[in-house]
């Protein structure tokens, strides 16, 4: 293990650790947005691989968040099933959705994907209120969960326990996806993205490797979007506007594309941006929020990681 | 006596000393209130898709700001902490959850939106904090069996629908009906109410029901299929867009059914002018609000001191959009429970006054407009009258009908 590596493993342990803590120190209505910014994070790791790491816009990843809710939802609600194991289900679900929306889609690249894609942010939110989906969906009233309380009799409270839960989960995914990265795959996702022509004349079946990215990329917004139903306790198709597809897009990009550490920054941005411009005026959230963005591509223009990479080789 | 009766004895005396007090003072709190404070939440979409009625927020705001500049309520300034959900359930949980554990307000109220509030139904009644008067018309906030601390703040669709019912049955017992919904919840609400006020003549006056979807680019061939089923009385449940298109097309292919379109869609600026002044003669509809720039109203109280409180107050907002007459009333309201509260401003009193309200009138509703709510009546406005199109305003005619 070299010293990059090392130190890096040292700075995520650090981070799991304060992670583990804040629980027990900030009140419960904290939690839950802790909870809301780990569950973003785990979305805008989705929406990275593909787009910081592959190259590929995609303007439609509400999609496959709401997706995941709801499939979660639905679990719990009409099949009684315990909230964990709706996670592989949401994940799988997506994967397979994306994988067949990305097959043809792929065909199409640049700014005719990023298209396609919006249109199935578009189309979502009114199937779920389709009238032979409604007895499933719940129709624009939606569906009210239960929140799940901490097993083996944990004195934890129910914020609390989810809260780690998701903390776990998290861990895995950013695991998993750091190793994907660092694979062979991971190779030939970046070369498919620097230089496509290239790519192919090394071997790399481009096509297929941007639908299967397309799928793994889903299945994390989805595996999200099922975290984010047990939270909230409430889908409805007005969960899931077209512009949470956006703030996928704005949080990858603030947090610094292309890096594993970026999403985590990008869900704090999320979570809280809108809260600091509610703050600052009730009549120009929207202008506030903009020049949020405008002061993030000014400043750090490769995203909080990107500033601290650079803080960081200046001090050393 | 052992050691452990001398503890429970001074045990008991600490007890009673700590109960005197409050056994002398009639003052009772819970959180969010003291001798100079009502603290209330609110959220409201202030970004988003539906901000256009975040302006109900700033006029209330305004309100209780002019209200504490007067001295507050019952020596008590009220401070209002209202904030943005941008019209999603997600973040309505979670600034409720806010007002509620960090900000700990007494009670949320005029909380905006059915999915909004819908998310945080639940967490309230388990909490027990009154969630009073909601700036919404879906009939499920009216259930005082399963959720006790909810309460509507407007008039139901499904009320609106049972006295257009009624009206029929007095003026036209042998209509054949045809109806013309949304197909969502918010239509749905309506063809039940009609369905409920027509009682077990439903079945044979109901001669023809079309839904449309939002998504349609038009509801013409919905029009047409309904007009061939020989009716002679239409009702339309429909949002602005989509009434406008159906009283334009009605009249365009011949057809001269009675027209009732629905409260929602009844605007002459947003519906009947896109749809045609002329087409839109005889159309029926009812009402409960006072339309602050109707001249028939230019001389009532409450229109006047609507408008100077628009000017001094809250001279951002627009005077003509109705959204800040419905703040206005609803801020009103509430300063009536709270004055009714006294000194005993806990959780229970607070529900308890909302649930007590006997013959009030408000300012900006109709003349003869009433709330009355009760322990198993949590519908705070349930009387409308009807008002026909005469080409250039709407007339109201007949008497304040109830549901």
């Amino acid at each position: 293990m070299n010293t990059t590596n090392k130190s890096q493993l040292l700075i995520a342990l650090a981070a799991i650790a304060v992670a583990l803590v804040l629980p027990f120190v900030v009140p419960d209505y904290r939690i839950f947005q802790l909870t809301m910014v780990l569950i973003y994070s785990i979305a805008l790791l989705g929406l990275n691989i593909l787009t910081g790491y592959n190259g590929q816009i995609s303007l439609g990843h509400g999609a496959f968040y709401a997706i995941g809710a709801y499939t979660a939802a639905i679990m719990m609600d009409k099949a009684n099933a315990p909230y964990w194991s709706t996670l592989p289900v949401a994940g799988v679900i997506c994967l397979v959705v994306g994988f067949l929306f990305g097959l043809p889609a792929l065909r199409l690249s640049g700014h005719h994907l990023a298209l396609a894609t919006l249109a199935l942010a578009v189309a979502l939110p009114q199937l779920l209120k389709y009238k032979h989906l409604e007895h499933w969906t719940g129709g624009v009233q939606g569906i009210n969960l239960l929140k799940p309380d901490a097993p083996f009799g944990l004195k934890l409270s129910q914020d609390q326990w989810l809260y780690l839960f998701t903390l776990a989960v998290v861990v895995l995914m950013f695991v998993l996806a750091r190793n994907l990265i660092r694979s062979r795959v991971g190779r030939a996702l970046v070369a498919i993205r620097d230089h496509p022509v290239a790519a192919e004349a090394m071997g790399v079946n481009n096509a297929m490797y941007k639908s299967l990215t397309f799928g793994v990329s889903a299945l994390y917004t989805g595996v999200a979007g099922a975290l984010s139903a047990i939270a909230v306790q409430f889908v409805a198709p007005d969960s899931f506007p077209l512009t949470i597809s956006f703030f996928f897009l704005v949080g990858i990009v603030v947090g610094g594309v292309a890096s594993i550490w970026g999403p985590i920054f990008g869900g704090f941005f999320i979570q809280f941006a809108p809260n600091m411009a509610d703050y600052l005026s009730k009549d120009l959230t929207g202008a506030v929020y903009g020049v949020f963005l405008l002061l993030f591509a000014y400043v750090m223009p490769t995203g909080v990681v990107g500033f601290l990479r650079k803080l960081a080789s200046k001090s050393a | 006596m052992n050691l452990h009766h001398l503890k429970r004895a001074i045990m008991a005396l600490f007890a009673l000393l700590a109960l005197t007090p409050s056994a002398h003072a009639e003052k009772k709190y819970d959180p969010g209130a003291s001798d100079t404070e009502i603290k209330i939440g609110q959220t409201m979409p202030y970004s988003g898709p539906a901000s256009s009625y975040g302006t109900i927020g700033k006029a209330e705001a305004a309100y209780f700001k002019m209200i504490n500049e007067l001295g507050g309520v019952n020596g008590r300034k009220i401070n209002l902490i209202s904030l943005d959900d941008g019209y999603t359930p997600p973040k309505a949980v979670e600034q409720v959850r806010r007002l509620v554990e960090q900000d700990q307000v007494l009670f949320l109220w005029q909380n905006l939106g059915t999915p909004t509030n819908s998310a945080f139904h639940k967490y309230v009644n388990s909490k027990k904090i009154p969630h009073l008067f909601l700036a919404t018309g879906a009939t499920k906030w009216g259930d005082p069996k399963n959720f006790p601390w909810t309460m509507g703040g407007q008039p139901t669709y499904q009320a609106e629908a049972t006295i257009y019912a009624k009206h029929l049955l007095k003026t036209k017992p042998d209509a054949k009906i045809a109806v013309l919904y949304q197909n969502d919840d918010y239509g749905k609400d309506y063809v039940k109410g009609l369905k409920d006020g027509l009682k077990d003549k439903a079945q044979s006056m109901i001669v023809a029901e079309q839904g449309y979807e939002t998504a349609e680019p038009s509801v013409d061939s919905q029009v047409i299929k309904l007009q061939s089923s020989g009716a002679d009385t239409f009702f339309i449940f429909a949002i602005p867009k989509f009434a406008a298109q159906t009283i334009r097309k009605t009249y365009d292919i011949g057809w001269k059914p009675v027209v009732y379109v629905n409260n929602v869609s009844s605007a002459v600026a947003n519906v009947l002018q896109p749809a045609g002044l002329e087409k839109s003669v005889g159309l029926l509809t009812a009402q409960y609000f006072k339309d602050s720039h109707d001249p028939q109203w230019a001389n009532s109280t409450d229109v006047k001191q609507y408008l100077d409180f628009m000017k001094k107050h809250h001279p951002d907002g627009d005077p003509k959009d109705s959204n800040n007459a419905y703040g206005f009333m609803q801020a009103n309201l509430l300063v009536h429970v709270l004055k009714a509260c006294g000194d005993n401003l806990t959780r229970e009193n607070i529900l308890k006054q909302a649930t007590s309200l006997k013959n009030l009138e408000l300012p900006m509703l109709l003349p003869g407009i009433k709330i009355n709510t009760s322990a198993d009546d949590y519908f705070i406005i349930e009387q409308l009258q009807m008002a026909r199109f005469d080409g250039k305003e709407w007339r109201l005619f007949g008497e304040l009908l109830d549901y």
